[in-house]
């Protein structure tokens, strides 16, 4: 059996009729991860015979498989997300061998429903990044093209899915850091409304924007883990109180009739500088949102222009702050031979960090300084409620706004990571929603003619994942099946 | 310069660091706990480990509109958590939680007696939360770092820099600190650091309308250094004026051991915090209905208390002031009224008596080897007579050397009174018959011999007769 190409819903279907067990199936992962994985680099740590265990403990709860709506699905994590006894390193030498005392609150959900953790994953350290070259182990490949960067942050966890290795894992998005690589790699991938997920055992880059949320091969399979793991936990001040849907519900029949007459907004002038071919299939995809019945509305985003400017003061300041822990005082990396308390400082932070990190804090420490707070901290904060204002206005006028995921597909290893403002200009369509805190979808939305991925972005209104899910979800109906995902390709690990 | 105070104007503003009663910390589960073995009383908020996540304890936030609300405070239905930033040790997320624009508390007042009399009133600032820090212990072979008071509650007070004197300083922090006891807020205990100052201290010319440069006093652990800390550093700033130099901005720390103020930073060495709010809390709700709730269920306060002390008990300002002190001593002061029936003479017994032995033993009213009961016991046998006076004092001394009760002492040294006519006018009739020269003075008119009749029969009777009894019976027989 070929379970590299098997979906969260195909694995569920599978154990019902007992057609093959949670052990076979983590076993195959694991194998298929050994043999492979030594190209593409998606996993930091895989841990077998944890991993075999919890399979196993799962499978002797076959009879309750009704009420564990993740029975024996195998869950790759990045490796910023805690889970007890694994390493959380952040991709960072900083936190080399640093070991999990806690299990974020995300994962604890997954681990509840009946999901298997298979590893950790590669990610631009501290999720500082968006090619997943910035990893302080070693750079990811692109399944789909291993001379490609996978996008990042979720770099890694996003490869993993992609090469059959696992059929879901778990990223963080803080500026585009799950739709990005999802876009890149031919997944769904989902970025929620801020504070619909714990950011409990979240190593936190920029606390403000960070979201957990899932990479999978499909709409329904993105929407089941993301109902598994969201919800208030009593350990995350930032998460809201409401009950989370059930989003799985809607994902049938049922939601054509729903995404009827559902107004798309579409910013035109939003799309200037996009390639031709990310732009073409973007229009493509619009017009199957227009024959399932959507009405297409153009709206005006005016302050989406400052998003990315706005995005590199607030992540930087958060981040200066929320990384100051990392002193080689408690715990993590220390320098061998400190002079004093200041070298202890400056050197274990000076050699843990890798030059993404140290330059982001170096910014992020300016913007918050005395007497510069006001011109950027505290202006970007002004103009992200405008961007907030933005898309409140937007939802007056439609129900989804629709967008490219990413400027552009996979792009060469090496080929931006030397010019860190063309980098940053990967996030330009991911970044709003993070600023604004709504939630949004990447979608495959078709290949270009390199063969590599496209997506398209969907967003919705705060809380409301559940018009994006059908939406997303009649939109895949629609497009039909992927050409020649590596995932389906008979090595398994793609091209 | 011998009295700087001529001259110059003391300026001084205080801020206290109260560490709040509650079980567990600021944000997390770990306890609050004095005196365990280091770094037990922490999990992973208090190490800073990545992944935590800070979450309001609501204990901590009541306690602190209980303080709001007793020192009069205007309470801010919002106020905001900021980060302020440093890198130490004992500090392992980089950064303190604290607030900083938008404290929960902004203005009020603390109201207290100086000893000529006259009261003063002082202005706070504000009152703002934010976590304590962990503790460094510099030894020989390194620092050492205990984080179990590593997010400890605290408030932190602010005063305007209304106050004048090092005693004015003294009296300020005396009656917070028993406020703050009082509503059950913060024990107080200055030695273990759970109640701390730093004074600003600033000295100016009468009359001047510009504040002198600030020096801020840390390290100052007990009210007796408070007064002697600011004196010192007074005399410090007006000599140094006095040589045309100028005062510079410095942190300066109290060493009580060499009694003198010690350089600890400069300004220019001063930290730029990077304070902003912190994205991890969303602002800090006070509702009216929690103000509301708290002010009905504050506990009776000092000022509050004294009034009443000086209505119910009749007492004079100044006892009431030194019986509401403190909670603890008020309450004893009130079981031995009460008990003993008598208000006045029991606060005579507390502040002349006990007090003062307390005092001379550096005994604190908890430790006191006399019972409030056993008190009012003592109080009763001089009011019944069965004691006298004199005897009542002889007892005391009994009861606070061994703890026993006055009946028990009476009747063990058998000092009980004599008020039997009979058997007293035995002894009458001796003394008489042993002394005819001085009958005879008395009988010529030297009637102030009285006295000396009494004083023996006192004598003979070692000072357990009823005093009245015998000078009647002495005037009897001389004069029948």
């Amino acid at each position: 059996m070929d379970f590299n190409r098997l979906e969260i819903l195909d694995l569920l279907e599978g154990y019902q009729r007992k057609e093959f067990s949670p052990t076979e199936v983590a076993q195959s992962l694991l194998t298929s991860i050994e043999k492979k994985d030594s190209e593409i680099r998606s996993f930091l740590q895989v841990r077998p015979d944890v991993t075999l265990d919890a399979a196993r403990a799962v499978e002797k709860r076959s009879s309750e498989m009704q009420k564990l709506p993740l029975y024996g699905v195998p869950i790759a994590i990045k490796d910023n997300i805690l889970v007890t006894g694994w390493q959380a390193t952040a991709a960072s030498k900083i936190l080399k061998n640093y070991v999990a005392p806690f299990t974020a609150m995300c994962v604890e959900r997954l681990e509840s429903a009946g999901a298997v953790i298979l590893g950790k994953t590669n990610l631009d350290e501290f999720a500082m990044g968006s090619s997943t070259e910035n990893s302080g182990v070693a750079p990811t490949r692109n399944p789909w093209n291993t001379d490609r960067v996978p996008g990042g942050s979720s770099g890694g966890s996003a490869a993993a899915v992609a090469a059959g290795f696992a059929p879901a894992s778990l990223g963080t998005d803080t500026g585009g850091s799950i739709r990005q690589p999802a876009s890149l790699c031919g997944l769904v991938g989902v970025k929620p409304t801020y504070g619909r997920v714990s950011r409990f055992g979240l190593i936190a880059f920029a606390s403000s924007l960070d979201q957990a949320g899932p990479l999978t091969r499909s709409v329904w399979d993105a929407a089941r883990v993301l109902e598994c793991m969201a919800g208030y936990g009593g350990k995350d001040a930032t998460v809201s109180r409401s009950v989370v849907p059930k989003y799985t519900e809607n994902l049938n029949e049922s939601a054509f009739g729903t995404v009827r007459n559902l107004r798309v907004g579409v910013c035109t002038s939003w799309l200037e500088g996009v390639d031709p071919e990310v732009r073409a299939s973007f229009e493509a995809a619009v017009e199957k949102l227009k024959e399932l019945g959507m009405r297409p509305v153009e709206i005006e985003l005016p302050n989406v222009k400052y998003a990315l400017s706005t995005y590199y003061l607030v992540a930087t300041s958060e981040a200066s702050s929320n990384l100051a822990r990392f002193d080689g005082v408690h715990y993590g990396y220390r320098t061998p031979n400190p002079k004093d308390l200041n070298d202890l400082y400056c050197s274990s932070r000076g050699e843990g960090f890798g030059p993404e990190v140290k330059l982001r804090i170096m910014l992020g420490t300016y913007a918050l300084s005395a007497g510069y707070y006001d011109a950027y901290y505290g202006k970007a904060n002004q103009v992200r409620r405008l961007i907030q204002q933005d898309f409140e206005a937007a939802f007056e006028k439609c129900d989804v706004i629709a967008s490219p995921t990413s400027p552009t597909t996979a792009f060469k290893i090496g080929e931006k990571i030397s010019d860190p403002l063309t980098m940053y200009l990967s996030d330009i369509f991911t970044l709003p929603a993070n600023l604004a805190g709504i939630p949004g979808i990447s979608v495959p939305a078709g290949v270009d003619s390199g063969k590599l991925p496209i997506g398209m972005q969907l967003m919705g209104r705060h809380f409301d994942e559940s018009t994006l899910f059908q939406v997303a979800y009649c939109y895949e109906r629609r497009r039909g099946a992927l050409a020649n995902p590596p995932w389906r390709s008979k090595s398994g690990a793609g091209a | 310069m011998k009295n700087p105070l001529e001259k110059y104007e003391v300026v001084i503003g205080l801020e206290v660091h109260a560490q709040l009663l509650t079980k567990s910390k600021m944000f997390s589960e770990a306890p609050n706990q004095f005196g365990a073995n280091p770094n037990e009383m922490i999990g992973p908020v208090c190490s800073g480990q990545p992944g935590s996540l800070p979450i309001i304890n609501q204990t901590a936030i009541d306690l602190g509109v209980r303080a709001g609300v007793a020192l009069h405070c205007k309470i801010h239905e919002e106020s905001v958590f900021a980060r302020k930033h440093y890198f130490y040790p004992d500090l392992p997320k980089g950064y303190q939680i604290s607030q900083y624009e938008r404290p929960y508390c902004t203005g009020g007042y603390v109201e207290f007696a100086l000893k000529d009399g006259s009261t003063r009133k002082i202005n706070l600032v504000r009152i703002h939360f934010e976590e304590d820090a962990g503790k460094s212990t510099h030894a020989s072979h390194g620092t050492l770092v205990d984080l179990n008071r590593a997010g400890v509650p605290l408030i932190e007070i602010v005063s305007e820099p209304e106050m004048r004197s090092s005693e004015e300083a003294g009296q300020y922090l005396r009656k917070l600190r028993s406020i703050l006891r009082y509503a059950n807020i913060c024990d107080g205990n200055m030695e273990q650091g759970n109640f701390r100052c730093d004074a600003n201290v600033s000295i100016r010319l009468h009359g001047a309308k510009e504040f002198g440069t600030r020096v801020e006093l840390k390290n100052i652990n007990s009210f007796r250094y408070v007064e002697k800390a600011i004196d010192y550093e007074v005399g410090r700033q007006a000599d140094a004026l006095e040589q045309g130099e100028k005062i510079r901005q410095e942190t300066r720390g109290w060493n009580a051991t060499k009694g003198v103020s010690e350089i600890m930073r400069e300004k220019e060495m001063a930290h730029d915090y990077r304070y902003f709010p912190d994205p991890d809390l969303p602002p800090l709700v006070i509702s009216p209905q929690l103000i509301q709730k708290i002010t009905t269920e504050m506990p009776e306060l000092p000022d509050a208390k004294r009034v009443r002390f000086i209505e119910e008990y009749q007492l004079s300002e100044y006892n009431a002031d030194v019986l509401t002190n403190s909670q603890e001593l008020a309450d004893f002061y009130e079981r031995v009224a009460k008990g003993s029936g008598n208000a006045k003479s029991a606060a005579n017994w507390v502040m002349n008596e006990l007090l003062g032995r307390l005092n001379a033993v550096g005994k604190e009213i908890d430790d006191t080897p006399v019972s409030a009961e056993n008190l009012a016991l003592l109080v009763k046998n001089v009011d019944s007579d069965k004691i006298s006076g004199k005897i009542a004092k002889t007892v005391f001394d009994e009861m606070f050397a061994s703890g026993k009760s006055p009946d028990a002492i009476i009747a063990e040294k058998g000092l009980v009174q004599i008020s039997d006519p009979a058997a007293l006018e035995a002894v009458v009739k001796k003394v008489i018959e042993a002394s005819p020269s001085e009958v005879a003075g008395y009988k010529a008119g030297k009637t102030k011999l009285l006295g000396f009749f009494v004083g023996q029969v006192m004598k003979e009777t070692k000072g357990q007769a009823n005093p009245g009894l015998v000078n009647d019976l002495v005037k009897k027989h001389l004069d029948g």
